[in-house]
């Protein structure tokens, strides 16, 4: 395992499986400020040494499976059909016929998931002119990634449908609907 | 009870924020220059971390329902007066001002913070014209010395320094600060920091103070509403220790960043 300093409290941790990381030293120190699972990466915060952390040893649950339903009616399906070579309902098969797990959040702002396991087929580049507006429930896809914007905010990704789930809300016990490590199905309806 | 007779340019309700969230998604938020906040809540008999009032660069009008006790700090001659009516005026030598009141700015938590947050819009909304404020219960008051600011920013090299050509071009220049700054992020403008790589690094989380480069070269400094994870280089990230000066650069302010 790699660390890179984040400053003068925190520390970059290049690891395998940062969301299963993540939860485990959430779990082994919980008196840490932040622990942020990235990409490739774990970001914690607080007074902490690298080095000293048994993750191997820490058994964590099975993750949570959210099963999303989608009116797959967005903007640019037309656009990523001709990106990709396919047609539509092929779009809609392929993105719908996929298991992902929630690599990390971030980015946008509560609750928005970046989800991998996306189909080859399906990498596109995010737009060239991102849009000021997307509504919140927007489905979309950009590179690796798919996810669904938690509210209204400008977005460049390219969108293929909506969903009328509730992704974050504070008066929750889980605020965020989709944590890191969960498995995220998407069902057209 | 506080009358908002004018907003000012941009008067948002701020305490400590929201640590413990970011891998949510949820920015820290929470005042910029979290040591006036302390102060001009010691003046007038607060715990610290009370929600207190921060204007950016043109101050708000307020009126009270009876005469209050209010600090003023930050980007301002600190002081401490009784008022009935108060015009907190424009920003001198900084860009933000805390109006503390005795009592404390009494409005409902979020996730354990009375902080607005302008990413993720949660807490209050900023102020607007005939709004009106509730106050907490008062304490006694204290005293407290004024806060030191600097424009010369220990920085701490990394996560990401390896990705520039010449990294220590950051701290071997000067930067001015541009306009278009906010509680997100200080946007810095200077000679580019040219890239040692071009491919793409995948999103990582981000600290408050980080020093985010985009691929015009130019750093952007994120400040409290920052997004906890982005995919641009950290060349380096303020101290903790001088985040309180980093949260009162405004534009045209001039900073340079020292190694520590």
């Amino acid at each position: 395992m790699n660390a890179r300093r984040a400053g003068d409290r925190g520390w970059l941790l290049e690891v395998d499986e940062p969301a299963r990381v993540a939860a485990a030293l959430r779990r082994a120190h919980p008196e840490l400020e932040e622990v942020v699972p990235g990409h490739e990466t774990v970001l914690v915060v607080g007074d902490f040494t690298p080095g000293d952390i048994p993750l191997d040893e820490i058994e964590l649950p099975p993750p949570t499976e959210i099963v999303l339903a989608v009116d797959y009616d967005g903007p640019d399906l037309d656009e990523v059909a001709g990106l990709t070579g396919l047609t539509v309902d092929e779009v809609v098969a392929i993105h719908s016929g996929a298991t992902y797990t929630a690599a990390f959040l971030g980015g946008v702002g509560p609750g928005f998931a970046y989800l991998v396991g996306i189909d080859e087929r399906l990498v596109v580049p995010r737009r060239h002119e991102p849009r000021t507006r997307v509504p919140g429930g927007t489905v979309g896809i950009a590179g690796p990634y798919s996810g669904v914007y938690p509210r209204e905010t400008p977005g460049g990704w390219r969108l293929l449908g909506r969903t009328d789930a509730v992704f974050f809300d504070v008066t929750r016990e889980r605020p965020s609907l989709i944590n890191a490590g969960d498995t995220v199905r998407f069902v057209p309806r | 009870m506080i009358e908002v007779v004018d907003p000012g340019l941009l008067t948002t309700i701020q305490d400590i924020g929201r640590p413990g969230y970011a891998h949510l998604g949820v920015p820290p938020s929470g005042a910029c220059d979290p040591v006036s906040l302390a102060v001009g809540n010691r003046l007038v008999g607060n715990p610290p971390g009370v929600p207190a009032l921060e204007a950016t660069l043109i101050g708000p009008r307020l009126r009270f329902a009876r005469p209050t006790l209010v600090a003023l700090t930050g980007a301002c001659e600190s002081r401490v007066e009784e008022c009935v009516e108060l015009d907190v005026g424009r920003a001198v030598g900084g860009a933000r001002i805390y109006v503390c009141v005795a009592g404390g700015i009494d409005a409902e938590p979020v996730l354990g913070s009375c902080s607005t947050d302008l990413l993720s819009g949660l807490g209050p909304s900023p102020l607007r014209a005939g709004d009106v404020l509730r106050v907490g219960a008062p304490g006694t008051p204290g005293e407290a010395a004024a806060a030191s600011r600097t424009r010369v920013l220990r920085v701490v090299s990394g996560p990401r320094e390896d990705w520039f050509a010449s990294p220590e071009h950051l701290c071997s220049t000067e930067w001015k600060v541009t306009a278009s700054s906010n509680r997100v992020g200080i946007r810095l403008d200077g000679p580019p920091l040219e890239r040692a790589r071009t491919d793409e690094l995948r999103s990582e989380g981000l600290v408050t103070g980080a020093l985010q480069v985009p691929p015009n070269g130019k750093p952007i400094l994120l400040l409290n509403d920052h997004p906890t994870t982005g995919g641009y280089p950290v060349i380096g990230v303020v101290h903790s220790g001088d985040l309180p000066s980093a949260g009162q650069l405004a534009p045209g302010d001039v900073v340079a960043f020292r190694l520590n």
